[in-house]
């Protein structure tokens, strides 16, 4: 069965010399396409964790009394949303990375604790981060005034109304906001690319670059790759979604 | 020190002189109120009078800026106080009930008791639902907010601050947003629970309730008390022309 559809792609690529589909008779590109995907799902999903959180916990803070830290992290949000996330990576990566120690795991090499991929999950979080912080921030002042004052008078503090009654429901709120940023970040991710994180387009380029008759096929992979994949975070999104729907409320 | 000296022969809820405003508009000037232990006091007035703002100020949703309020020798406005110790004698209830939407009945009953004072989870649960059956709504465990009537969302919200074992309840027009037929299950409630020797404050129009159930009336108008009595004397005699005026409107 194997040997049929290798053979058919690779009669199919001395047919037409454009639709080379290297991948599905060669086996070390197979292993590219399959790392390089392998390195995107991770990656979407590191950045989608650690994005979420610091949206968490930035819409937090700006609801602090304190002055100072609500004007760390409205500029933090200015910065990262203000600017190119591919400027930030290369940023982060280049500039940050210059400074940032060392290690030696072999007693031979010099590797910096954190790598490219390390440079790409921080800066890509706190990007669609800011994002997420005003997102939450708009779910949480969507949650009325006096719902917050019903829970202050039985005795909660301010981090346990903010865990327990604040966050759950304005998660509610914004689920179809955040929804569109995480759809956003997977497609960012390929903008690791310009840090030559392995990732999904990093291992397409390499294989169009070796085999310039793979390039069309490659392009065909990508589109069908992150359709697949925004379709699964789009589908859990909703999944998630109905779950929490509440009996009677909204709409 | 009037700290930890309380005793049940002086006031449980003491108002001395209280003044209080939002910027420039002064909304109480100087309000004193003495309420002893299992008395029922009812507070009339117009709208906009500072009936809820006085209330607020009881749990310290709302500061002051003079005169003093303690609540079982408790300096409620004082910046050292520990505002849970009077979260816990003081249970507040709301014109629209603000109960939890994402929680059930029960679970709303029960989160404070289990977040709040760490208590077992099965004590916890065995007196929520001793409460809703205390509040008649024994077979509402498992409904959300959303499933029920005002009144029925306003007896859950008893419950739940009954829950907490408070001395003193406040009560801030808890049935001006039920419907007629459904205000009398909830004042049924109330009278119950003043019944049974619970300190109740109570911000009301229901003026046939009011003289059924209070120890004492007091009328503000405009951030003043003009005029407090017993409901026997209070709605035969008031002297005051703004009382008089108030009531012919009222009754
Ligand atoms: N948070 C607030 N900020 C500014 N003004 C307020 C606030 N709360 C109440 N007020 C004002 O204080 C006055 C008294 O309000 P309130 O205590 O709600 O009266 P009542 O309950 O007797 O109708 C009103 O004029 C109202 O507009
Ligand atoms: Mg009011």
């Amino acid at each position: 069965m194997i040997e049929l559809i290798q053979e058919f792609f690779r009669q199919l690529a001395a047919d037409y010399p454009r639709w080379n589909f290297i991948f599905f008779y060669e086996e070390r590109q197979f292993d590219k396409v399959a790392e390089g995907l392998w390195v995107t799902v991770q990656l979407s999903v590191f950045c989608i964790f650690f994005s979420v959180l610091v949206g968490v916990v930035g819409a937090w803070m700006q609801g602090s009394p304190s002055r100072l830290l609500r004007m760390i992290v409205q500029g933090y949000i200015q910065f990262f949303r203000n600017t190119p996330p591919l400027v930030q990576l290369l940023f982060f990566y280049f500039a940050l990375g210059q400074f940032t120690p060392t290690h030696s795991p072999d007693g031979w090499l010099e590797v910096p604790i954190i790598s490219n991929v390390g440079w790409a999950v921080i800066s890509l979080s706190l990007f669609a981060g800011a994002f997420n912080v005003e997102i939450f921030r708009a779910g949480i002042e969507a949650v009325p005034e006096s719902t917050r004052e019903a829970s202050d008078s039985l005795g909660f503090t301010r981090l346990q109304t903010y865990g327990y009654i604040v966050l759950p429901l304005a998660l509610r709120i914004c689920l179809p906001s955040l929804n569109n940023n995480l759809v956003n970040l997977v497609k960012t991710t390929t903008q690791a690319f310009a840090i030559a994180v392995p990732e999904m387009l990093y291992q397409s380029v390499t294989i169009w670059n070796d085999y310039p008759s793979a390039q069309n096929p490659m392009m065909l992979v990508l589109f069908v790759v992150y359709i697949l994949l925004v379709g699964v975070v789009v589908m859990s999104m909703n999944r998630w979604e109905r779950a929490m729907k509440i009996p009677g409320y909204g709409t | 020190m009037p700290d930890t000296a309380w005793t049940p022969d002086q006031p449980i809820v003491s108002l001395k002189d209280v003044h209080k405003s939002f910027g420039e508009l002064e909304v109480l000037r100087g309000v004193s109120i003495d309420v002893m232990k299992g008395e029922v006091i009812c507070i009339i007035g117009p709208s906009g009078s500072g009936k809820s703002t006085l209330i607020r100020c009881i749990n310290g949703l709302n500061d002051i800026q003079s005169g003093s309020i303690t609540v079982e020798g408790l300096e409620v406005h004082d910046p050292k106080l520990d505002k849970l110790a009077l979260r816990r004698k003081v249970g507040m209830v709301f014109q629209q009930y603000n109960l939890f939407p994402h929680k059930t009945a029960l679970e709303n009953i029960m989160m404070a008791p289990l977040k709040v004072l760490k208590e077992p989870k099965e004590e916890v649960a065995a007196r929520a639902r001793r409460l809703l059956a205390k509040v008649r709504l024994d077979g509402k465990e498992d409904s959300y907010p959303g499933e029920l009537s005002g009144g029925q969302q306003q007896r859950v919200a008893i419950a739940r601050s009954l829950a907490m074992n408070p001395d003193v309840m406040l009560f801030d027009e808890v049935t001006a947003a039920l419907d007629p037929e459904t205000v009398k299950e909830v004042l049924v409630t109330i009278k119950e629970l003043a019944g049974d020797g619970m300190t109740c404050i109570l911000v009301t129009h229901e003026m046939g309730f009011a003289r059924e159930i209070a120890d004492h009336i007091y009328f503000t108008d405009r951030g003043v008390i003009v005029e407090h009595g017993p409901p026997a004397t209070f709605f035969k005699e008031a002297k005051d022309p703004r009382t008089k005026e108030f009531l012919s409107q009222i009754l």
